[in-house]
């Protein structure tokens, strides 16, 4: 087994760091810019992620010709905290898990980027919209390319803040707004299991560095071991979206669709992913830590999948999916060396297609004056050539038909989660099946059909701009497991220290048996979606109680707001209550008896002389009577 | 000689004015009521002041005259602008001064 070992930087590597600061600086700059760059900003925003994509690629072709001892390349930046016993210095690890990282976030973020030119070509804050994508951008880098915990914490809130304003883009709406508070404060959930996570390595190494960490994991008690990776699962959780921190990423589709296919599809929400990856020695210490993730993983697959087979609104539907493919990627992660190699494999192959078919539904929705509703659609294969063909390419890279991207990395994972346990790999076989259930009920309600538009809806192909990315991401969906299928796994070994497991390319029984689900989901889909069946214009009622649960996201707001939000606005009125009536209660209490009081003492001054006079007379006898009986004792 | 009967005096007519300062109602009998008091204590301090061969008592009642004839001034010129007001002169009725 081949070991993490970095070499000092040189040549490209040692300006690394511009990879992160063009994109970021480019973003400060167009927020204090004003006017100034409204007219020419978002192309100077995409210029920003082309150079960064330019110098990861220059990067990774350096990597590709070193000898693999000397790919991974430690870039020491600054200190950044020094006090004492106590110093954290900034530094970029670029190896080759995190290259892979950053040429996925540069090249489908440019890509996504200029496909943006057009899809906000009318918006009036078009130059505000592009600097929120570049500060994603270099904040998503910082993260991956980061050499610790804290740096890369650092980058962990900052695509938090870019997910934030950029759902909450369209801020007049009250639904956007309330939809990225609803994100931000869950994920801010999960960075507590994060900042935990830190704080702990922090006291038992010293040292929050990736290299640190996993030289040190080994000397963890198992109990520690335990803690850290339920901590780092909580953080994931929040990011990625998985059971039980899931609910926000359905309410995050209020954002602009570009920003749907960039943060929530194919790089923010797999963060997660990389994290677990990152931290795998952790998990290799603790078995419970990684069956947790593995039921996270398995859990959230299904209830994506599930999500995605009852919703009408397309995006939500594509939500659904990528919470089940994210969860995919958890499951593969969580079961351990076999597995890293496969997740990352299947989150560079779903951040293709999925920010293709994203970008497709946009485009769709550009056509159809912003209408989501699939009820609304049906018919637009004829009309919107490009986009139908890139979709469904992207939808044969999903369901995983056989040589299209998914159908590699997906099997891979299926089989992988069969070796690891029954109940694993029948979730993953089950997930398969209900993928390609939804994925066709999607096609054919939007593509395929009678035509079922509003009226004065004039589908028409989206402009250039918008489909030569399209084209991309879908040749990219098509080639991209067969180009990285024998490749991946050698590639990755000395970042996630996977031992190599054999591939074939003919499948085998598991592989055969996942090509009849898939095959067995797309038939149903179509005998009650396809041909001349109509599609009711309105959802129709039902009692069906998985229909029920899928339409209401399995309930998952339900629940929070019975086991949080009530209980939290229950002891904020109690609060308020023990405020009013106990604080001030005392403090006018006190008041009221003062006053009553000197109420009664008032009243001795009743403008009586003589009653003065009879106060004084009296106070002198006493006076008298206290001096005599002094002297007589 | 002793200072008996003169401390009899005086205190007979300390209590006169205690008295009539308060069961008078009308203001210039209280006040020479007051007057009386004055007098019956400037009376006890000169028999004392006799009775110990010393000029303390009687340089005291001095002071207590001269403060005696200033009060006198400012006493009857509030009752007589109360009279002028109010067309009385009765104590109890000028009782607004209260809270």
């Amino acid at each position: 087994m081949i070991t993490l070992e970095t070499i000092a930087a040189t040549g490209v590597f040692s300006v690394a760091w511009l990879m992160i600061a063009i994109p970021g600086l480019m973003a400060g700059l167009l927020l204090i810019s004003g006017k100034f760059f409204d007219r020419s900003g978002h192309w100077m925003a995409v210029a920003a992620s082309s150079t960064s994509f330019l110098l990861a690629a220059w990067m990774f072709v350096q990597m590709l010709t070193a000898d693999p001892e000397h790919r991974a390349v430690s870039v020491p930046l600054f200190t950044w905290i020094d006090s004492g016993t106590w110093s954290v210095s900034a530094g970029l690890q670029i190896d080759q898990l995190s290259i892979v990282f950053a040429l996925l976030i540069t090249g489908v973020g440019s890509l996504i980027h200029l496909y943006s030119v057009g899809y906000m070509a009318h918006d009036v804050r078009r130059r505000r919209f592009f600097a929120y994508l570049n500060l994603f951008v270099a904040a998503m880098l910082l993260l991956v390319l980061a050499d610790n915990y804290l740096v890369l914490f650092v980058g962990w809130e900052g695509v938090g803040l870019a997910s934030y304003l950029l759902i909450g883009f369209w801020q007049h709406k009250p639904s956007a707004a309330a939809a990225a508070k609803k994100a931000f404060v869950m994920n801010r959930v999960g960075d507590l299991g994060l900042t935990m996570a830190v704080m702990s390595m922090l006291a038992l190494f010293g040292s929050s560095s990736f290299e640190a960490v996993n030289a040190g994991a080994a000397e963890l008690s198992p109990g520690w071991a335990t803690a850290i990776g339920l901590f780092l699962l909580l953080g994931a959780a929040g990011k990625s979206a998985q059971v039980p921190l899931q609910g926000w990423l359905l309410d995050a589709m209020e954002g602009p669709t570009p920003v749907s296919a960039l943060i929530h599809a194919a790089t923010m929400v797999t963060a997660g992913v990389y994290l677990v990856v990152r931290s795998h020695e952790v998990f290799e210490m603790s078995a419970a830590a990684s069956t947790a993730v593995v039921i996270v993983g398995a859990v959230t697959l299904l209830a994506g999948a599930w999500i995605g087979t009852s919703k009408d609104d397309i995006k939500k539907v594509l939500a659904g999916s990528t919470m089940s493919q994210i969860g995919y990627m958890m499951l593969a992660a969580g079961i351990g060396p076999a597995g890293y190699a496969f997740a990352i494999f299947h989150l560079l192959t779903h951040g293709f297609f999925k920010a293709n078919m994203f970008l497709g539904a946009g485009s769709v929705m550009h056509a159809m004056n912003d209408d989501v509703d699939m009820r609304h659609y049906g018919a637009l294969s004829k009309v919107m050539r490009v986009t139908f063909y890139t979709f469904a390419m992207g939808y044969l890279a999903i369901i995983g038909f056989p040589f299209f991207a998914g159908y590699f990395s997906k099997d891979h994972i299926i089989e992988a989660a069969f070796e690891h346990s029954l109940w694993a790999g029948l979730a993953a076989l089950i997930g398969a099946g209900i993928t390609a259930f939804y994925m066709t009920r999607l096609m054919l309600m939007t593509f395929f059909g009678e035509k079922r538009w509003r009226e004065g809806v004039h589908p028409h192909e989206s402009p250039k701009v918008m489909t030569v990315p399209l084209i991309i991401l879908a040749v990219f969906s098509v080639i991209g497991g067969a180009l990285m299928n024998a490749w991946i796994q050698d590639w990755l070994e000395p970042a996630t220290g996977g031992h190599v497991t054999e591939i074939s390319l003919v499948p085998n029984l598991i592989g055969w048996i996942t090509m009849a689900v898939v095959a067995a989901g797309v038939t149903i889909a179509w005998f009650v979606f396809g041909g001349k069946r109509t599609i009711p214009d309105v959802a129709p009622a039902t009692r069906n109680p998985f229909t029920v649960m899928g339409r209401n996201e399995l309930f998952g707001n339900t629940v929070n707001d019975v086991l949080v939000v009530q209980p939290t606005m229950m002891a904020a009125s109690g609060l308020v209550v023990a405020d009013t009536k106990g604080l001030d209660g005392g403090a006018n209490g006190l008041v009221t008896v003062f006053n009553g009081l000197s109420n009664q003492v008032r009243k001795l001054q009743n403008g009586q002389v003589r009653t003065y006079a009879l106060t004084m007379a009296l106070g002198a006898v006493a006076v008298g009577v206290v001096m005599i009986l002094s002297q007589l004792g | 000689m002793t200072p008996e009967y003169y401390v009899y005096l005086a205190t007979i007519l300390f209590a006169l004015g205690t008295v009539g300062v308060m069961v008078r109602r009308n203001a210039l009998v209280a006040f020479m009521s007051v007057e009386l008091m004055l007098n019956a204590a400037n009376l006890a301090m000169v028999a004392f002041s006799q009775a110990r061969g010393g000029l303390d008592g009687q340089v005291a009642t001095f002071f207590v005259m001269v403060v005696a004839a200033a009060e006198v001034v400012i006493g009857l010129s509030i009752i007589i602008v109360i009279y002028r007001t109010r067309r009385s002169t009765s104590m109890d009725a000028a009782s607004l001064l209260k809270l």
